[in-house]
């Protein structure tokens, strides 16, 4: 389960209404907690009651707000397959549905009356860059200043989201009436392409648009795309009037105005199945605003090879499902009947098909996010309501086992404390500088993982070591008083080319003692007592041995390897003075690792 | 007089039995028995051995004093400086260079002119000339704090104590005084009082006739030397305790290196998916891939995704083997769930509980709740016919072996769990429902693939370690809790960890 600390904004989209906008819109009030209530139910989230204000003044102080509007805004998490809810109109329609007050809405694609449809020719070179592109028109379609954000914010929505900041999909919509097909969808040297950018004066070619939002606070994102790229794709008209070169910006020819009516909607694409739903779910949403509702005319797309296709599919799908799966799933028994009045409640219109075994459900084309019977079944349950299932406790019987290596940690664990060694816990990621230049060693010889996109130089490494941890430990501790005794049995990671993934985790048990005498003996005696506790009596033949040894991480003559049943088990000793000023200690330090797997 | 402490305390103590009930004043006691006021105070404050709470009681009172300075008690013994400069004048006068040498000669001339003692005759021969200007005089001065010395301050009046005030003779002192009464075991004999007993009155039976100090049962003891157990793993301790008690497994989780296949692809995550995006996840430059996959059933997970299978549409999109080939540090030990359900399906299906906590990885911003690593706490069940119901009660089973009653369930959307539910509980203290974990119940393009039979559903809960330990014991920075930042004293004053009280 991914997101079980706390969700963050980029697991969840979160989308913005008017809140009056919103009532207005559902045909009724509610008051906060009413409308929270009814999200939950829903699986939405009413994460915040805010207002631009409130937004402007918690982001840059109150008197930057000043003047800003204070209309009550929603701020409402939608769940990341649910494209269908990220505006205003899909929320409203989804409640609506949900709570019977109005029918799903059943969309419509329409061939131009007079066999004039909007044709876009995709030419071979698109191919090496984005090599799909899908086409709509709205037509007849009235804007307000509300509707036009709406719609303006929903594409923004999309690209951040299942258009993955536009690097599989990236959408461009343009006033129709500017313009005049066929459309040519197609790949030029930047050099070559050249016209006026979306809100600028004056024309650039590609390469100067690059630069111009090198710094602009959105585009920047979007410019890695092309950018390396030797033909960045382009749309012209058939008067060479540049649409857009996506994914970066459209030209400001074709802009969009709250006058505009007849809008050409072409999304461009590395993947065409997201294509396809971009493409249906903008035109599902805002065709609500078209003089005939619900509406979408067809556009034609020709691919380089004479392939052509129709657009946008707004398809509708078929899906049987048994009522008593459903029932069976969820772990009710509703009637065939009740259930498929379940599932039209959440847009997905069904009714009980032959003697009552089956239901039939539709798919409609806002709903992308249902590829298998377990996803109407959950749309069942959530229609039905999840508390408002019988909780039941499952009848299956087994047995419970430990796993043997944290069983052995848990009861190691208890008696180190015994022996008076506190517990540490330490970070399984480390820098290079912990594990290797601290201690004395290089890098190389450390067999350590290494993490290819750390943000920051403390994720570099997986520890090799459970000493560079306590000794950190210590170090933010040194007001307490000594002596400090600390302990950590853990995780390091090593590299071993003969797991399936290359490398594999260790159980060490590590021991730590500062104060103001070295204390080698403290940490021998606790030794010792380990290798009571795991019954393993100091004798060379079969017991444990400590035998003088070199390491750079401790004092010379003050370290020695520790062997047990029949191999090397780790080290323990006298740290050297370099690792202690390293870890900015100031005591004399000893220390004790070893492997714990092999008592197992 | 009496100078060794047992004798002083049996002074004091006479004294206050003829004081009768009423009890007296240390400051009026030491007087009365001509004493320092600091031997009357030593026996009450009780360091001496002889004065217990119980023999007297006594009650701080603090008093002012007017007391002598060092000046003061010089002119109470030498007189006044202008009472001095007047004695040290004879009959034929004194020049007034020569009276100016005098200890007292600048102080006193200025004083004894103003009183008209003296007077100066500036055209004598050799300089101006000091004469008396009468025949005796009344050193007041000295007569005012000889009466302070004797402790009659109050009878000078305000202005004249003020004027000596500010001449510094005088000062105003606060004494802490205190107000002494008979206790309830008061007697005017001392008995010496023993501390503790010994071997040598256990032996000779002496512990019989003696009197012992009493113990102060205010202070607090001595904490006994011992090591600690961190609170993170003792709340770990409990949870693994409930999963066992509850008949699941552990999971073999100690492998923090996963592949993506493992980790995502397996659990029907698409490669485009953003969790698998290098902002979110950490991934290996050494070793950059995993080698060794169970190929028939690598080749059912690529149909699965890229054109569907199983009843379901799949994904319809180009899966790549080498973006699952890339290891990652595991962003979630359902990695390892998969792995387990995997090899569950290898042989005749037997019905399983599993569990397991241990570490996760995100490549994520770190804040006060939000660190690169933490823990994750899962359960999963594998059956036949298990229902969305039986999630549900299995996680109200959980919880409240947590202590936490009140739960409900939210509809939610997780990659490879379908239904999904989020578990909120009712929190009192921030009176309102917070989110405490998520489940599911694993998708059909995750389990069939693997070869577990049609019929076999599995549900799965998770949670962080990390959160409900902060919460426990109210902790906001998630730094102090895990790390090598963490407070030692949070680690050594930790209570033990009762998650259901």
């Amino acid at each position: 389960m991914r997101n079980v600390t706390v969700a963050r904004a980029c697991d969840m989209p979160t989308v913005s209404v008017k809140r009056e906008l919103l009532f207005q819109a559902l045909g009724r009030r509610y008051t906060d907690e009413e409308f929270d209530e009814l999200c939950f139910q829903f699986g939405l989230e009413l994460d915040e009651i805010t207002s631009e204000k409130d937004i402007i003044s918690k982001e840059q102080g109150g008197g930057k707000a000043e003047g800003a509007s204070d209309i009550i805004l929603y701020k409402i998490d939608v769940p990341a397959n649910r494209y269908d809810l990220l505006c205003l109109e899909g929320l409203v329609r989804g409640l609506q549905v949900f709570k019977e007050r109005i029918k799903a809405p059943r969309y419509k694609r329409i061939m131009p009356a007079n066999g004039g449809v909007q044709r876009l020719i995709i030419t071979e070179e698109t191919a090496q860059v984005r090599p799909h592109a899908v086409a709509a028109v709205l037509r007849n379609i009235t804007f307000s200043k509300d509707r036009y954000d709406s719609f303006i914010d929903l594409q923004e929505k999309l690209h951040q989201n299942i258009c993955r900041k536009r690097a599989l999909v990236a959408i461009g919509t343009h006033d129709l009436d500017t313009i005049s097909g066929p459309f040519t969808y197609t790949a030029r040297p930047p050099s070559e392409i050249r016209f006026k950018p979306l809100n600028q004066s004056k024309e650039y070619t590609a390469s100067e648009i690059m630069d111009l939002y090198r710094t602009d606070s959105q585009l920047k994102h979007y410019l890695h795309i092309i950018e390396n790229k030797p033909l960045y794709p382009v749309i012209y008209d058939s008067n060479g009037v540049v649409l857009s070169m996506p994914p970066i910006i459209n030209g400001n020819h074709t802009k969009i105005t709250l006058n505009t009516r007849n809008v050409f909607v072409e999304c461009t694409a590395t993947d065409i199945t997201k294509a396809k739903i971009v493409l249906d779910i903008l035109v599902t949403m805002f065709s609500e605003y078209c003089e005939k509702q619900f509406t979408v005319e067809a556009a034609e797309v020709t691919y380089h090879n004479g392939r052509t296709c129709i657009y946008p599919e707004l398809a509708y799908r078929r899906e049987k499902v048994k009522p008593d799966l459903i029932n069976k799933k969820i772990g009710i028994s509703e009637k065939p009947s009740s259930l498929a009045k379940l599932l039209t409640r959440m847009c997905l219109k069904s009714h009980v098909t032959g003697s009552g075994n089956n239901i039939e459900i539709e798919i409609p084309p806002t709903r992308a996010d249902i590829i298998h019977a377990c996803d109407i079944i959950e749309d069942a349950a959530i229609a039905y309501g999840y508390n408002n299932i019988q909780m039941t406790i499952p009848k299956t019987y087994t047995i419970a086992n430990q796993f043997p290596l944290n069983k052995l940690t848990e009861l190691l664990r208890q008696d180190l404390a015994a022996a008076g060694f506190t517990e540490a816990l330490t970070f399984a990621l480390c820098s290079q500088e912990d594990i290797a230049d601290k201690l004395g060693v290089d890098i190389s010889s450390t067999k350590a993982v290494h993490i290819a996109n750390p943000k920051t130089a403390e994720f570099q490494v997986a520890r090799t070591s459970l000493l560079p941890g306590l000794l950190k430990t210590i170090a933010a501790n040194r007001k307490m008083p000594l002596p400090l005794k600390l302990f950590e049995i853990s995780d390091i990671v090593i590299k071993d080319s003969t797991k399936d993934v290359g490398a594999r985790n260790q159980r060490n048990l590590c021991a730590i003692y500062y104060n103001k005498n070295p204390g080698f003996e403290v940490i021998h005696g606790l030794l010792d007592r380990v290798m009571q506790l795991l019954a393993v009596p100091p004798s060379k033949a079969s017991g444990y041995l400590i035998r003088a040894a070199e390491d750079s991480a401790f004092f010379p003559g003050r370290c020695a390897e520790i062997f047990a049943k029949g191999q090397s088990i780790g080290k323990l000793g006298v740290f050297h003075p370099d690792v202690i000023t390293k870890f900015e200690l100031t005591m004399p330090c000893s220390a004790l690792e070893i492997n714990i797997e092999p008592f197992l | 007089m009496a100078t060794d402490g047992p004798a002083l305390a049996e002074l004091l103590l006479q004294r206050l039995e003829r004081a009768g009930g009423g009890g007296l004043g240390s400051l009026e006691a030491a007087a009365a028995l001509g004493l320092e006021h600091q031997h009357v105070t030593v026996p009450v404050l009780h360091s001496s051995p002889v004065c217990s709470p119980q023999v007297i009681e006594a009650e701080q009172r603090s008093s002012k004093r007017w007391e002598l300075t060092p000046e003061g008690k010089e002119i109470v013994q030498e007189g006044s400086h202008e009472a001095r400069v007047f004695d040290s004048i004879p009959a034929e006068g004194l020049p007034q260079s020569e009276l100016m040498k005098l200890p007292s000669g600048k102080v006193g001339f200025s004083k004894a002119m103003s009183n008209k003692w003296v007077r100066l005759d500036k055209n004598a021969d050799g300089g101006p000339r000091v004469f008396r200007a009468v025949e005796s005089v009344q050193d007041s001065v000295r007569e005012k704090l000889q009466l302070v010395q004797q402790g009659e301050a109050e009878s000078l009046e305000e202005k004249d104590r003020n004027e000596l005030k500010k001449r510094k003779l005088l000062m105003e002192v606060i004494i802490k005084t205190y107000w002494i009464r008979k206790g309830s075991a008061f007697s005017t004999t001392v008995t010496k009082q023993e501390t503790d007993l010994t071997p040598e009155m256990l032996a000779s039976g002496s512990w019989r006739d003696l009197k012992f100090k009493a113990y102060n049962f205010e202070a607090l003891g001595i904490m006994p030397e011992s090591g600690h157990l961190h609170p993170l793993l003792k709340v770990r301790t409990q949870f693994r305790q409930i999963f066992l008690e509850m008949g699941f497994t552990e999971m073999p989780t100690n492998n923090f290196i996963e592949s993506s296949f493992w980790n995502f692809d397996a659990l029907f995550q698409p490669q485009q998916h953003p969790a698998r995006d290098q902002h979110d996840t950490f991934f290996l430059q050494d070793p950059a891939e995993a080698t060794d996959f169970p190929m028939d059933y690598l080749k059912r997970v690529k149909k699965i995704h890229s054109q569907g299978g199983y009843g379901s549409q799949g994904y319809k999109y180009d899966w790549k083997l080498e973006e699952a080939r890339k290891n990652i540090l595991r962003t979630h030990t359902t990695a390892v769930s998969a792995r387990m359900l995997y090899r569950l399906a290898q042989q005749k299906f037997t019905p399983a509980k599993y569990f397991s906590i241990d570490r996760v990885f995100r490549n994520e911003t770190l804040d006060a709740t939000h660190l690169a690593e933490f823990h994750q706490i899962e359960g999963v069940v594998a059956d036949y016919g298990l229902t969305l119901g039986d999630l549900m009660g299995t996680l109200r089973e959980f919880f409240t072996k947590l202590g936490i009653s009140q739960l409900r369930f939210k509809p939610a959307y997780n990659p490879y769990t379908e239904p999904s539910m989020e578990v909120f509980s009712y929190h009192r203290g921030l009176q309102k429902w917070v989110e405490v974990g998520n489940s599911g119940i694993f998708r059909p393009e995750m389990l069939l693939p693997m070869g577990l039979p049609e019929g076999v559903s599995v549900i799965a809960w998770g949670l962080s370690l990390e959160r409900p330990t902060m919460i426990k014991y109210g902790i906001n920075n998630i730094r102090e809790l895990v790390g090598h930042k963490v407070n030692l004293q949070m680690v050594y004053d930790g209570p033990l960890c009762r998650l259901d009280s």
